[in-house]
This record gives structure tokens, sequence and C-alpha cells, in this order.
């Protein structure tokens, strides 16, 4: 079944690629993609047997196409998304990341099918954001997610904006196979997770939210009742591999931003009941830019965040967390160039122990088309018994060169 | 910023007016509302009356949606270039700023890009960014006036910034320019900004004398020399004297490096309300 889906896609993709034009769409059909390249170094020998050894390439395919009504009410997006991975058999995994229709009504918008939906303010830790499935095997930093079933009904008010969501499907979070670094000591068993309902993934799962802007401040509110995206794992009877545990959670979470000047102040907490004790987090700082810092006018911006977790730190009852008591420090600096040149650095460091994980990126465009990425990703300072010690020897460099249509 | 308090309300009716007295009988009311606080000289009271004129015969459009190419060319001659499209909002009166939302198509790694702009006069603007690879929204910090829009030769306040009452005025002399083969009699008006964190000292705008446009400004950085020259070309006039420039050029001396603005045919009255500009938008631009 994986290896049909894996090969339908990247075909899809190709199509897209081929057939595709970017253009600017005022109505009708719109067609887009990419293809990349990605290598993946890691420097050190690997911490468990079976994992590859050196360098991880892959293949990234994406494909973008668009269609809108002449009077802009109808739309239509599908995003077919494939990663073919020389290493790791659970990293060659293929996904619609959208693939819905959308009405816009006068007095409500309507969206059915695959969507992507991003909550929050944050930039080290996206604690209220709920929606969508980590794709736990693309990369650690949580920021790609599975397109996600969803009936959403969106309206506008004086008051703010109301959106109420309808999910009936849960997607699994995927997770680096047995060849794949960045992992612990056993592999989690994707193909045999426990739910805690009888519906297991079909469950239906409910969402609202409400948020709104006033002058400097931008807010939101929101709640979640359905399966949880963060599991937590069992031993499998033979005590091979993990099981991911998905329990029924309750969540309430709030969002908010202060925008004044140069200074950006952030904040996101949460409240989840459902896994072990009910517990609260919280993820709050602040970003400082330094405006014009060279003469042609590059920006630096300077960023602080405290992440603070009161989960049950029992991993059989509520999900493992890096974020239980750390502090993100992290810069970034734009170059403002006709080439979008940007470098962003930063470290999330365990108050308690010292553990850091510690991440660098660069990027530019090349030209009119290719779009160039390097990242390294470090630990540092590992305590035994830190969240990060099963990855301490998985630094890694990535290049990832990418050619959009 | 140049602070002489003013209310903003007193203002708007000074510039309504204003614009009044320009427009024909004057009533009563006009003829006793006072000048902005900032003048005090006939040179800046003709200046503010020429700016006026200038900002009518652009206002009144209600709403309009426009494709554009933006064309970056670096001192070496080698060029980049991206599409975009802007929708607009004009709000009713002079004391507030319009709204915006500017879309990108170009380069395809950055399509679907959007940023909302609500606009005010002397306040900070309210800026929102859509970035489609997390389908995020940013509320981001309007600070950078200065900073380079996409990349390009004309600032963030050049977009944002055309409001009347962000400026003071103050008239120079007549002059005759040639700008896109077109040699036009111009009114020289000198302008500084009134807002926050603007990276110019002041402006020099040249409005020509038959159809009261802008057709040229020059702007010199907080030193007070010279940084960029825009030529604004190919005026078009959409029904009632609702004027546009579809040729823009922004030529950065310090640095050599300019930027073309070419619009398409604007579209008018399409009915955008103030529910298009609002950030929940901004992820089906596209």
């Amino acid at each position: 079944m994986r290896t049909l889906k894996s090969l339908i896609m990247p075909l899809l993709v190709l199509a897209a690629v081929i057939f595709g034009a970017s253009t600017a769409l005022s109505q009708g059909w719109d067609a887009g993609g990419s293809i990349g390249a990605e290598a993946r170094i890691f420097s050190d020998d690997p911490a468990f047997a079976a994992q590859e050894d050196g360098v991880q390439t892959s293949i990234i395919l994406e494909g973008d196409f668009r269609w809108r009504s002449a009077d802009r009410r109808h739309q239509f997006v599908l995003v077919p998304w494939a990663r073919i991975d020389a290493v790791d058999d659970a990293r060659s995994h293929a996904d619609l990341r959208e693939g819905f229709y959308r009405f816009v009504g006068d007095e409500l918008t309507v969206e059915a099918g695959l969507i992507k939906v991003f909550w929050g303010v944050t930039e080290s830790r996206h604690l209220v954001d709920i929606i969508n499935q980590t794709d736990g095997v693309e990369d650690s930093d949580g920021e790609d997610k599975l397109g996600q079933p969803a009936i959403r009904l969106t309206r506008q008010t004086g008051w703010g904006r109301l959106e109420a969501y309808l999910l009936p499907g849960f997607r699994e979070r995927t997770f680096p196979g047995i060849e794949g670094r960045l992992r612990g000591p056993l592999i989690v068993d994707t193909d045999a997770p426990l739910y805690e309902h009888a519906d297991e993934e079909r469950h239906v799962d409910f969402a609202a939210r409400w948020s709104h802007y006033l002058g400097d401040w931008d807010l939101g509110l929101a709640a979640f009742h359905g399966t949880s995206r963060e599991p937590f794992f069992v031993p499998s009877t033979d005590g091979q591999s993990l099981r991911p545990v998905y329990t029924i959670i309750s969540q309430l979470s709030a969002d908010v931003q202060l925008t004044r000047g140069a200074w950006l102040w952030k904040g996101e907490a949460i409240v989840r009941e459902g896994q072990g004790d009910t517990f609260a987090a919280f993820t709050g700082g602040l970003e400082y830019t330094f405006y014009g810092v060279t003469a042609s006018g590059a920006d630096l911006g300077l960023l602080v965040e405290y992440h603070s977790d009161g989960r049950d730190n029992d991993p059989s009852v509520a999900p493992p967390t890096a974020f239980d008591n750390d502090v993100f420090l992290g810069g970034r600096f734009a170059f403002n160039d006709m080439n979008d040149t940007s470098l962003l650095g930063g470290a999330i460091i365990d108050v308690e122990n010292g553990s850091s994980a510690v991440l660098i990126e660069a990027e530019r465009r090349l030209g009119t088309h290719i779009f160039v990425e390097i990242e390294g990703r470090f630990t540092a300072n590992i305590d035994p018994a830190d969240a990060l010690a099963a990855v301490q020897d998985d630094n890694a460099v990535s290049l990832r060169i990418t050619r959009h249509f | 910023m140049k602070t002489k308090a003013t209310n903003p309300l007193s203002k708007s009716l000074l510039a309504m007016a204003s614009l009044l007295a320009l427009a024909g009988p004057v009533p009563a009311f006009a003829q006793e509302a006072e000048l902005p606080a900032w003048i005090d000289t006939d040179s800046e009271r003709r200046g503010y009356d020429i700016a006026i004129r200038s900002d009518n015969s652009d206002n009144g459009f209600g709403d309009s949606r426009v494709e554009a190419t933006m064309t970056l060319r670096n001192a070496a001659g080698q060029e980049t270039s991206r599409q975009l499209s802007f929708q607009t909002l004009e709000r009713a009166d002079n004391t507030v700023g319009d709204k915006s939302v500017v879309v990108f198509h170009t380069p395809a790694d950055v399509e679907g890009t959007a940023l909302l702009s609500h606009a005010h006069i002397l306040e900070p603007d309210d800026q929102w960014l859509y970035l489609p690879a997390l389908a995020r929204v940013r509320r981001i910090s309007s600070a950078n006036k200065s900073g380079p829009f996409v990349g390009s030769e004309f600032a963030f306040e050049d977009f944002t910034a055309v409001e009347l009452n962000k400026y003071e005025h103050n008239y120079l002399t007549t002059e005759a320019i040639t700008v896109g083969g077109e040699t036009l009699p111009t009114d020289v008006v000198e302008r500084f900004p009134r807002y926050e964190n603007s990276g110019y000292s002041r402006q020099v705008s040249y409005i020509d004398q038959t159809i009261h446009q802008v057709r040229r400004i020059e702007f010199f950085d907080r030193r007070g020399d010279h940084l960029k020259t825009l030529d604004l070309g190919d005026y078009r006039e959409y029904g009632d004297g609702i004027w546009r420039a579809h040729r823009l050029v922004m030529t950065n001396h310090q640095t050599g490096k300019s930027t073309d603005l070419v619009y398409g045919d604007f579209e008018f009255g399409v009915g955008l309300t103030d529910n298009d500009f609002v950030r929940g938008v901004l992820e089906r631009q596209y």
C-alpha cells in the first residue's frame, strides 16, 4: 500500500512540474510545484546498530494545483507531496498536504477536504497548534504537517473571527524507521498504534477558535476535543519496538501577541486533560529587531522564549517533551536583498540540566527558480536523563536545493 | 518626528475644507476653520494646497485591484523580477489610512506570500504577513518603514506613506522637468515626514500643473543627502478624474541599483469591503 502511494504521488507531482508554470492567478487554473534534492550528513557514528552511517540523501517532490472561479467564491486546492529517501524506508512517504474545496460566502466560508491550519505566535515551540498531525520523520522541528481531513466553517464578525472544525479522521504521526537517525533505541511501530477510543482513527474530533486583533494586540482562544496528535509510548510484547498510544484529550488554549515598535511580545498557553493529571504548559517571550543594521538595509532580530510544561513525567502516561523547563535564545539576520538571503541561529537550553539543541540555518535564492538551504542541527552538553540523550550522536548538516516551477 | 499637537478630527475637517475651497463656493464653516498648526508661511500654505489638489485627484476610487511586475536591477545591470497583485480599500476621510493586500505570485518559492496593511496617519501601520509554507500568519512590526520592500529600492514607507497628512508641505518653485520623454511644467513642493521612523529627512515632489499628478519625487536620507529618485510615468485616467501612474522607476543614487514597478490595468469598484482586509483572508489569496 505504501509503495503504491509512494509511486502515484511522485507521478502526480511530476505532472505538476512538467505542465505547471507559475502565473498570477485571477481565475481558472494555476499549476506549480517543485523538485528538491537533499543530503543530510551525520558527523558521528550512529548510536544504534541498524542505523545508516554517513550521508542520507533524498528527493522531495511537491505539486501545487489551484482553481478559482471568476467571482472568487469557489476554489479548489491540491498539494500532493512526496519524499523518496535512499536510506530510510519510513522516510520515503507521500501525502496530500492540502486537497480541499472552499466556498467563500458573504456570511460564511466553508472548507472541506484535507486542510492545513496554523495557530499560534511563538517561534521555538508551536504549543497551541493542534489541528494537523506532525510529519515527524521529516524533521525534528515539528513544522512539517500532514493534511488533516476537516470541514471548517469560518465567520468574520465585528468582534473577531470564529472558526468551527469537524475533524472526521485521525492521521498517525510518522517516525523514523530502523535505518533512520534521530530516533531512540527502539523504533516506533506505526503499524501497531493503540487508541483509547473504540473508534480508533475514525474518531470524530472537534475544535473551535476565536481570534481577533485590537490595536497592538492579536488574540486567539481555542478549544479542542478528540484524539491527541502527540502520542506516548508503550513497549511491544516482544520488547523490540514501541507502540504509540493515542488518547482522547480536551485542550483549551490561548495565544497573544503585542506588537509595539520593534518589539514583539508573544505568549501561548494550554490546559490539557486526558494524559495523566490535567496539566498546563506555557511558551512565551519576546523578539526585538534592529532595522537597517547595514547600509543595504539588513535587519537583525533577537529572540528569547521560555518554555514550561507541567505534564506527568511518566512516559507511559503522558507524551515526553523536551520543553519542560527550557529557554530558547535565537537570532535572525535578514539581508533584505533580491535573493532573500537570511541566516538563523538558535539554541534551546534546559534550565535544570543544561542540555542544549542548537540550530543554524542559511538560505538564499539563486537566480529565479532555485532556492538553496543549509541547516545544521547539533546537541551539546547533554544530560543522560534528558529527552535529547537518544539523539546526541545525530548531529547533522543538511543541504537542500529546490527547483521551483 | 516634528510634533505640533493637532487634533486629527480638526485636521480632517481642514482637509475637507480645503478641498471644498478648491472645488467652488466655500461653506461658512470652512472659512472659519484653522489651517494645520504646522503652517506658518505662505509657501507652506501654497505647498499644502498643491498637495491637497494632487491628493484629491486620485481619491474617491473606493476600492481597486491591479497586477504589477517589479523588476529589480543591481549596479552591474543584473535583473530579477517579481509579479504581485495589489488590492486596496480607500478609507472615507484623510484621518485614517487605506487598507491593502499585496500578494506575491513570483518568485515561485514565495508564491502565495501575502502582506496585509492597515495604514494609519501618524501611528505605526498594522501589518500581517502570510507565509504559505507553514500556512502561518505573522503580525509583523511596521517600525521598519525605511527597510527595503522585498529587496527592491522601494521602502515600505514609499507604499504606505502616500497619505496627505503624513507630511508637512512647503512650496519651493516652478520648474519644467522631463519624465518618460515628456516635458512638463511642475510645481516643486518639498515635504517633511511627520510619522516616526521615516528613513527620510525630506522629499521633493514635482507635481504637474495640468493634471496635478506627482511626476517625480526626490528622497533625501536622514543625513540630508540625495538618496533616491522616483519617476512616475504613463499616467492614465480612469473614469471620473482618477489618475494612476503605470510605470514607476526608483533609482538609488548611492548604490546604483534601481527598481521598475509596472502596473497593469486597474480595476475599480470591484466590491471589496472591510471583511476582505482582515488577517483571515490572507490564506485564500492565491
